[in-house]
């Protein structure tokens, strides 16, 4: 293999940032030497989830060592709003109305960090009480929503319920998630002439920061420039509550003239910006003996916060999910959105997706225990199939569905069918471990649902050597979109990647960029990057075929040469000859996907570009006097597509699974009655630690696996469909439950399986088993 | 006797640093950042539970140098006064340490924020690793690990590359940093000095006898004491606590001791988890399983037996286990001694049988109570985690009835308790699951557990019987299956 082949799409090449990162070199925001007399910010707020601000004294926090200015929402000097989707509901700073226990009321900038913190907790604000609204289930009794709820139905579905042989229903509830990003929000803005500012943020959505500043500054635009290197971390945490952060880091440069940072203390960041969504579902479903689901109705409720934030497009694709692989002949879904006096959640990997899917696999099980088939069979019973069965509830016809196929070979490769035998063989005796076994599938769509997101710029410049200056609107958040996007861009122009130059990502290389965001990174901007590598390419094609007066048919990039008819000559050599003879060196590359379209009204349309797809099967043991859990084994064979870097994309694979495997157990949020979230650091909320991770991984990306539609190079998206492989943790967990009733019952096991709702629901299933019992005794 | 010395001292990789006076309350982790401007360790939560800061302490013992991971954010920096500090940047100078090069290659990083502590934590495993001549097992992978929290790679691709880089020889300059620890902290142990700084910010005294550290309190009567600062730190970064003054306890020579004599243990107050897991874990088969558990490595280098039991948390894992094995708590004040069975130690929450003066000097255990010791932690998380219940049950049987029982929980109350009530219903009867009923009946009037973020109330009660059924079970001889099965303490396998 040629060396440029070894580099270009399809090759394993380490991040570029590997090294950097494992000896310390690799710059995060706080890293950056700061600028003389560069101050520190912190916010204050008041201990109450809701009420009326009644006083602000903060004559002692301006009296602390070390302050420096105190500002509140009055004192700002633009718009006080930072709501993504433009609805005024987020505000830098409270100005009345306390919405959620913290809430920010004022900043202040101090001559350091511990400063800034030590002198915020002196503040005294009083509020007014008024009766807060702490949960899902009180916002639906109180009829509290933060907007219109949605439908999506196709088909007569009440006919399709009331005439099926059989139903079942229930309720399941799920909760949220912190990003517990290790590198916590941080921005920090530096004034410049002019009275522009430059603010280097940790986000995955410059473009919208840069938006929002100018607003919060008054200036245009123009004025305001971001730069992001790298994000210690985004998982959706830092598509649009990074802003916040960053704007009060601007207003306190702008006010002082000089630079401050922003960097939230861990408590701080898990207390004061937003999370996954919790949700609550009610479901019914109707289906035959064979397993076939015929109607399916399922109410969908979320805890958005307190403001709207990016809640409508998560719900939104939360319902898109909650038929994940399975065909409905006749559905409803209805989508509440609940407001809260909580913090605003928001993106977070899977983006809803997973919340719907976990409701789709629930009804599954629940067909699986009523019929008595093993859910496998009624998973595969209920897939998308030919042209009958593949419409979504959304009216999308799926066309490119591969889970029969890719789930055979893992049902083989995993051995499922014997380890499902063994298993129910051990749980038979009733041991104290009960064991539990689940091959789960997932469909994911691919595409920003807001179509206008679907959008990307490059810039690319060569340089007079023949080295490569590559830029685009992509963030780099550890996920590995920056080498992607390197390889593709060097092996369009035959390059060794080293010869492309990998840079940060900023507001005045490439404007207007969507974030970093829904699993697009790679599929939007190695398209435009590589629309700007063939441009270039095409220029210095026609130069040559000119130069050497040969057809442009002729002349061929190969291992960083040039072959021009009978000439030969470096990749630099022809670069340097173009330059000379002065060919535009530098380009810009665009790309929009095709073919997306929906209309929210109707619910109806094309949302999605294509479907990325995975399975995982997992294993799991329960112990009974504790309700302890550990994940066994898991086997995973997951559909990358043509993967743009299989080492990679196994990594998205592998981080992804961990991660909603601890969403779905040990990551719990935790409110008191007074609406103070308990768990804001690690010492009590419990992402998976390294022994967390199952004896047994085997990973795998599904080696046929190659995009229909025509995406760069024919891969798939990766960042957030593996996340839902890890459904098959809570399933398996629930399948060693339903042991207790001789799988016949779905126990009551919401997430996450906490020891806690483990035992819980293990007593419930003996309760019902005894009671059984008993009523046949009697 | 040691004579004071006002000029704090550390080796920075292999330069030297000397400091006439500093705040006591500035971290290692500002001190590295901020001042040196050694950014590669990186703040993660501010609470040691992330590992993100880890570095490697270099401390001689038994005149060997000796690495430890330890969290920089919660390490007041005069700590670490004669010790040798060792960051990211040292191991990659001239050329990438084994252990970064392994995990470039291996993918071992995705956003990179949590790989200069993991690459410390594993580093300091390398270092051991020579040491033994022998590579790490899956359990002593997972124990070096499991104070380093990684949100991307789910770990296996750290995994592997921890497997690679440890069977790889030490490199020159892991070798040359602890030559040169070798020599100085070797010279610096000779001069027989301890620190006794004094600053227009505060003092801090590291006294290395009872005698100076009595001296050095009356000095200074307010002096906040600490020793491994593990719960300290937290009151500085997260509570924004100042003191005028403190003093170390760790290396006060008559408190540091773990003796083993006449059938009793003795633990000296300033020992740390990590010594305690080193000469423990194989008196009890669940002992070790218990103490590996215990914080993570980085809070077992710095966490003692005495400060877990002297800041009386209601939950601290050593407590409901020693109170079980029938622990005496030795104090000591300038005038006066005297020893109280551990139990009535915990007077109520946040309050303690502490006179003012008196610090915790030694917890002697009768070691006959050992071979009967059964304990299990229950946590949301398996590792490094803080218990929701912990269980303890020595029970003394003869003939398959139980002669006497000792049962102490932690998390059931607001402090760790014996289950007095279980106890009396346990004694004379069968040492098997036939005397469940009566006794899981009797330990519901022991405790009245409260609900928060780490259980409820019902969960505890219902975790706390179960833990009394596995105990039984075990006694009556049923096979017991366990998620994570005892294994011998982890260690060292010698290569094939």
């Amino acid at each position: 293999m040629t060396e440029a082949c070894q580099q270009g799409p399809g090759a394993s090449l380490a991040h570029d940032s590997g090294l950097k990162h494992a000896t310390g070199e690799a710059v995060y925001i706080d890293d950056i030497p700061l600028p003389r007399g560069a101050l520190h910010l912190a916010t204050g707020g008041a201990d109450a989830p809701c009420g009326q601000i009644r006083t602000i004294e903060l004559d002692a926090v301006r009296n602390a060592p070390g302050v420096i200015d105190v500002f509140c929402a009055r004192d700002l000097p633009g718009h006080n709003d930072v709501s993504p989707l433009g609805r005024g509901d987020e505000p830098l700073l409270a100005e009345e109305a306390i919405r959620f226990d913290g809430e920010a009321v004022f900043a202040v900038v101090a001559t350091s960090h511990r400063a800034a913190r030590a002198a915020a907790a002196l503040a005294r604000i009083d509020v007014t009480p008024t009766e807060p609204v702490l949960s899902v289930d009180g916002a639906l009794d109180q009829e509290r929503f933060i907007s219109e709820e949605k439908i999506m139905e196709r088909g007569d579905w009440q006919q399709a319920m009331s005439s099926a042989p059989h139903n079942a229903s229930g309720t399941l509830y799920c909760g949220g998630q912190d990003h517990f990003y290790l590198e916590g929000q941080i921005s920090l803005a530096i004034p410049q002439e002019d009275g522009d500012m430059w603010v280097y943020c940790s986000t995955q959505h410059p473009s919208e920061i840069q938006q929002h500043l100018a607003k919060v500054l008054g200036k245009p635009a123009h004025a305001v420039t971001v730069e992001v290197r790298r994000m210690g971390g985004g998982f959706g945490g830092k598509e649009s509550q990074a802003c916040q952060w960053a704007a009060l880091a601007a207003v306190g440069a702008q006010r002082n003239n000089r630079a401050v940072k922003c960097r939230l203390d861990r408590d701080d960041d898990m207390r004061l910006t937003g999370k996954r969504h919790d949700f609550r579902f009610d479901w019914q479903v109707g289906h035959d003996d064979t397993g076939r689901i015929l109607a399916v109705d399922a109410k969908l409720a979320s805890r958005c916060g307190c403001a709207l934030d990016l809640s409508d497009p998560v719900n939104d694709r939360a319902m898109f999910h909650v038929d994940n692989a399975y065909f409905f002949p006749a559905v409803h879904i209805r989508s509440q959105r609940c407001f809260t006096n909580t913090v605003s959640n928001t993106a977070f990997r899977g983006f809803g997706g997973p919340q719907g899917m976990l409701a789709s696999e629930r009804m599954i099980e629940a067909v699986a225990r009523a019929t008595g088939l093993d859910p496998l069979t009624v998973r595969k019973h209920n897939f998308y199939s030919g042209p009958e069965r593949n419409l979504t509830p959304y009216h999308m016809p799926v066309e490119d569905f591969i889970l029969d196929e890719l789930v055979s070979e893992l049902e083989t490769s995993s051995d499922y069918w014997k380890r499902r035998e063994q298993i129910r063989c051990a749980n038979a005796g009733n041991p104290l471990l009960l064991r539990g076994l689940a091959l789960t599938p997932v469909k994911f769509g691919i595409s920003f649902t807001a179509t206008w997101f679907n959008q990307a710029g490059a810039l690319l410049h060569i340089y007079r050597d023949g080295s490569i200056h590559l830029n685009h609107g992509g963030t780099e958040m550890g996920q590995g979109l920056f080498i992607k996007v390197a390889q593709v861009v060097a092996d369009a122009l035959a390059v060794p990647r080293q010869q492309v130059k990998i840079s940060a990502t900023r507001t005045d290389k490439v404007p207007n960029t969507s974030a970093t965001a829904a699993s697009s990174g790679s599929d939007l901007n190695a398209m435009a990057a590589l629309n700007a590598a063939n441009t270039l390419k095409r220029r210095l094609c026609a130069f040559a075929a000119q130069h050497f007066a040969i057809d442009p048919q002729e002349i061929r990039f190969s291992d960083a040469r040039v072959y021009a008819g009978q000439n030969t000559l470096t990749f630099a050599d022809l670069v340097e000859l173009a330059y000379l003879a002065r060919v535009q060196l530098s380009a810009t590359g665009f790309y929009r996907t095709p073919k997306i379209h929906y209309n929210h009204k109707a619910a109806k349309g094309r949302p999605f570009y294509y479907f990325a797809y995975g399975a995982a099967v997992s294993e799991v043991a329960v112990d009974t006097l504790t309700g302890e859990s550990r994940v066994l084994a898991v086997d995973i064979l997951h559909d990358a597509g043509r993967s743009l870097n299989p080492a990679i994309d196994l990594g998205q694979v592998e981080g992804g699974f961990i991660q909603g495997m601890g969403w779905l157990t040990n990551e719990e949020l935790w409110w008191d009655d007074a609406g103070h979230l308990k768990t804001h650091a690690p010492s009590t909320y419990k992402i998976p630690t390294c022994s967390d991770r199952p004896l047994n991984m085997n990973i795998r990306l599904w080696p046929r696996g190659e995009n229909r539609e025509p995406t760069i190079h024919r891969s798939k998206a990766v960042g957030e469909p593996p996340l839902m492989l890890a459904i098959s943790v809570h399933q398996a967990l629930s399948d060693a439950l339903s042991s207790i009733s001789r799988y016949t019952r779905v126990p009551p096991l919401n997430a996450p399986a906490t020891p806690e709702a483990l035992l819980c629901a293990i007593q419930n299933e003996r309760n019902q088993e005894s009671k059984g019992a008993g009523d046949q005794q009697a | 006797m040691a004579t004071a010395r006002s000029e704090f001292r550390c080796l920075l990789g292999s330069e030297i640093i000397c400091l006439a006076s500093f705040d006591p309350h500035q971290t290692l982790l500002d001190f590295l950042r901020l001042e040196k401007g050694l950014t590669g360790t990186k703040e993660g939560c501010a609470e040691g539970d992330c590992g993100a800061c880890t570095v490697l302490l270099g401390r001689l013992e038994n005149s060997k140098i000796h690495y430890q991971p330890v969290n920089a954010c919660i390490v007041p920096l005069g700590i670490i006064d004669s010790t040798q500090v060792l960051t990211v940047e040292h191991l990659a100078d001239p050329e990438p340490h084994p252990v970064q090069q392994a995990m470039a290659q291996a993918h071992g990083s995705q956003c990179g924020f949590c790989t200069p502590g993991i690459v410390m934590s594993l580093a300091g495993l390398h270092y051991d690793c020579d040491a033994g001549h022998a590579n790490p097992d899956h359990q002593t992978l997972s124990d070096t690990l499991a104070g380093n929290l990684c949100r991307c790679t789910g770990y296996g691709s750290i995994m592997s590359a921890a497997g690679t880089a440890c069977v790889q020889p030490l490199p020159g300059q892991s070798r040359s940093l602890r030559s040169i620890a070798h020599r100085v902290l070797d010279e610096w142990d000779q001069d027989d000095t301890f620190l006794n700084m004094s600053g227009p910010l505060g003092s801090f005294a590291i006294p290395t006898d009872l005698e100076t550290l009595w001296q050095t309190q009356r000095t200074y009567p307010d002096a906040q004491l600490i020793a491994g600062a593990t719960d300290v730190g937290l009151w500085i970064n997260k509570h924004h606590q100042r003191f005028e003054s403190i003093i170390n306890l760790s290396h006060v020579a008559e408190l540091k001791r773990i003796e083993h004599t006449q059938n009793t243990l003795k633990i000296g107050a300033t020992a740390t988890v990590a010594q305690g897991l080193e000469q423990m874990t194989d008196l009890a088969p669940d002992l070790g399983p218990l103490l590996r558990r215990f914080g993570s490595a980085q809070v077992r280098a710095q966490a003692t037996f005495g400060g877990n039991i002297a800041n009386g948390s209601p939950i601290g894992d050593l407590a409901p286990v020693l109170i079980a094995l029938g622990a005496t708590l030795h104090l000591v004040s300038p005038d006066h001694q005297r020893s109280i069975a551990l139990e009535d130690f915990f007077v109520d929450y946040g309050k303690q049988d502490l006179a003012p003066g008196e610090i915790v000097h030694t917890i002697s255990i009768p070691d006959d109570a050992f071979t009967q010791l059964q304990c299990w932690k229950i946590s949301k998380r398996f590792d490094q985690d803080i218990s929701a219940v912990c269980g303890a049950f020595c029970l003394h049987v003869t003939g398959g009835t139980i002669i006497s029982a000792r049962v102490a929980f932690g998390g059931m109350a607001s402090t760790p308790q014996r289950a007095r009530h279980c106890e009396e219903a346990l004694v004379g009867q069968n040492a098997d699951c036939t005397s469940l009923e009566p006794a899981a009946a009797a330990l519901k009037h022991d405790f009245a557990p409260i609900t928060d973020m780490r259980a409820s109330a019902s969960y505890r009660t219902d975790v706390a019987r179960g833990l009394l059924e596995r105990c039984l079970r075990t006694l009556g001889g049923d096979p017991l299956e366990l998620l994570y099965p005892v294994s011998k303490a982890p260690g060292l396998s010698a290569h094939d």
